[in-house]
């Protein structure tokens, strides 16, 4: 279970003056939930843009699932693209198509399977990822922002990912739907063997599902470990993040849950 | 599954799922990676082993000691398939399956109460008719109101002038009259041009050379300019409007406005009306400048009629009528344009797709309204016998 799906030596990031990663390296194993946090604008979003191949890093080093990702040609991206799903922080799903046709795309994309089967399949990631079976025929904007997330969840679900990225999986969402996404996300791993990393800044989904979390902060790596390590932190960064208001209050809950 | 390397999805390489009728009819063997790239193989397997099934029998065993592999999609052709066999009146066990694909199994179980879709409704000939009759009148309509509308905004406008927003008539006059300037200079210089080359053969033949100035200045001024201008412009600035406004209501600005008191038709619609209303006269008096710019330099070419003796003559022909007619259109034109763009942009439905057809409708419906306006203020001068 302790073989590296992603692993980062010494990533560099800058824009123009702006220097956005420093040296930073982490690795994300096998079967675990990890999770990114940092203040807005810290970029833990670009360090996922980067690992999806979607913008080049300055220097350093981005391996998954054991190959260096930096540099490829879109064509040698393309079985990783196939076995990772990517979840971004809006959504990002095809207005002009159905929730339906957003997953069953992707499956028909990649494999040559009929209308009626990917359709099946379709259907069954919706409701994997908890929708009800009459929002597969919805559009995009009919959704609510809940559903909308759980509708993107489906369609990075769709090829059976091995390795599932998620940008901001509960924000914007009411408390509810916030913890259906919790459960789902620890479902999804326990079910499927899935390996998780996310960036969030949701202090609940942490204490509740993540196994790792890495907090960065100036460019760097403040802290990396479970909740409870970082909560012991002496970082003055990392205790103003997690020991402010808000983050007392998710810790007693915590420590009551317990 | 997990420590799969990296191999392109194909069905090529895999080794072979299967399912096939075991030992006795009482029992199904299941082999293999179940996976989604081999999700059709195992299908067409099923289909063809569940046919060949006795119709009886109670119970049935459906061994899946072999299966190597299982995804969610291998698992829903499992759950579907024994779904199937229940429908048809047997007790389906399984036997040999390991804890973690039995785990999800249960789980695909659980979360697919009914994942079957029904299929969308499918409309019929004469209701298409309908709806398209019905899409078509509304849009009439709606353009009709929202003209109303328009010109109700414009009236409060006028009574509180200070709620004008003076700025914003500025860019769009920016936008769409001194940036359209090289165009529609260009291209009114060229339809002079050709213009002059096509009457210079005929009025050579009969001597008429002096003529190519009526020919050119009436054609352009009258009819030629202020139509080109209009048609560039809805081309340039009506889609222009419709893809803005169509992307802010896509991103609930629109919304945003109404909620901070802001009406959306003064601050995106009396705006560009008005600036349109500003500059579209003003381009076409340029393109009538330009236009008999490109005929003077082909009389000259071609006829040998020179400079100020075309201008001379250009003053005998085109009458200060023809010429306020001419302009006088573009203020009627540049409504149009700006309302119709301004109109479809509103009528995006949250979809990129929308505001893509949205764009392309305003410009057409802009265009053609503009030539059929034009049509009638033909047939109402000739009435008038102006």
């Amino acid at each position: 279970m302790n073989t590296a799906v992603i692993e980062i030596r010494d990533l560099n990031t800058s824009f123009g003056d702006a220097v956005v990663h420093r040296d930073v390296s982490l690795t994300v194993r096998r079967g675990e939930i990890f999770a990114l946090v940092g203040g807005s604008g810290c970029g833990k979003s670009t360090m996922l843009r980067e690992i999806i191949m979607l913008q080049p890093p300055v220097s350093g080093s981005i391996r998954v699932f054991g190959s260096e990702v930096i540099g490829l040609s879109d064509e040698q991206a393309l079985p990783f693209r196939r076995r990772w799903g990517v979840m971004f922080e809006r959504g990002a799903l095809f207005s002009s198509l159905t929730v339906t046709e957003n997953v069953a795309m992707v499956i028909r994309e990649h494999t040559g399977l009929e209308a009626a089967l990917a359709g099946e399949i379709a259907a069954l990631k919706i409701a994997l990822a908890g929708l009800p079976p009459d929002a597969g025929q919805k559009y995009p904007s009919e959704l609510s922002g809940g559903m909308r997330k759980r509708a993107a969840l489906a369609r990075a679900l769709a090829l059976d990912p091995e390795l599932l990225l998620l940008d901001e999986p509960t924000a914007g969402l009411d408390p509810l739907s916030a913890a259906g996404i919790d459960e789902l996300v620890r479902h999804l791993r326990d079910a499927l063997g899935l390996t998780i990393m996310m960036v969030t800044h949701d202090l609940d989904l942490l204490w509740r599902v993540a196994d790792r979390v890495a907090v960065l902060g100036e460019g760097r790596i403040l802290g990396e470990g479970t909740m409870q390590e970082l909560a012991r932190s002496d970082d003055a960064l990392i205790r103003e993040y997690f020991h402010g208001p808000r983050g007392r209050g998710a810790l007693e809950q915590a420590w009551n849950r317990k | 599954m997990f420590n799969a390397p990296i191999t392109p999805l194909s069905t090529a390489s895999l080794p072979a799922a299967d399912i096939s009728p075991g030992a006795t009819t009482r029992e199904l063997r299941c082999s293999g990676e179940w996976l989604l790239p081999s999700a059709a193989q195992i299908e067409a397997r099923i289909d063809a082993t569940l046919k060949a099934m006795p119709p009886d029998g109670d119970e049935l065993l459906i061994d899946a000691q072999a299966i190597t592999a299982l995804d969610t999609s291998g698992a829903w052709l499992l759950h579907r398939t024994r779904h199937e066999l229940e429908l048809g009146g047997h007790v389906v066990r399984f036997t040999g399956l390991r804890p973690e694909f039995e785990a999800l199994l249960r789980l695909i179980a659980t979360r697919t109460a009914s994942a079957a879709t029904a299929p969308p409704p499918v409309s019929g000939f004469l209701q298409r008719i309908g709806g398209n009759a019905w899409e078509s009148l509304r849009g009439a309509l709606g353009l009709l109101s929202f003209l109303g509308a328009s010109a109700a905004a414009l009236l409060r406008a006028l009574a509180y002038p200070r709620r004008i927003r003076w700025r914003s008539i500025l860019y769009n006059l920016q936008t769409t009259g001194v940036a359209a300037l090289p165009i529609t200079g260009l291209l009114a210089f060229l339809l002079g041009i050709v213009i002059a080359y096509q009457g210079a053969e005929q009025l050579s033949r009969v001597g008429a050379n002096i003529y190519i100035a009526d020919l050119v200045g009436l054609s352009m001024v009258r009819e030629l300019s202020p139509l080109i201008t209009a048609i560039i412009i809805a081309g340039r600035s009506g889609s222009a409007y419709a893809a803005q406004i169509g992307t802010m209501k896509v991103t609930e600005e629109v919304d945003a406005l109404r909620t901070i008191g802001i009406g959306p038709l003064d601050l995106l619609v009396l705006p560009k009306v008005i600036a349109l209303v500003i500059a579209l006269p003003l381009l076409t008096v340029y393109t009538d400048i330009m236009g008999v710019l490109g005929g003077m330099v082909m009389a000259r070419a071609q006829l040998d009629v020179g400079y100020t003796t075309f201008i001379d003559r250009l003053g005998d022909a085109v009458s200060l009528t023809s010429f306020l007619i001419g302009v006088g259109k573009a203020p009627v034109f540049a409504v149009i344009i700006a309302l119709v763009g301004c109109y479809q942009g509103f009528q995006v439905n949250g979809s990129a797709e929308s505001v893509g057809q949205q764009t392309t409708r305003s410009v057409v419906q802009s265009i053609f309204l503009v030539i059929l306006v034009d049509a009638l203020f033909s047939i109402a001068f000739s009435w008038l016998d102006i």
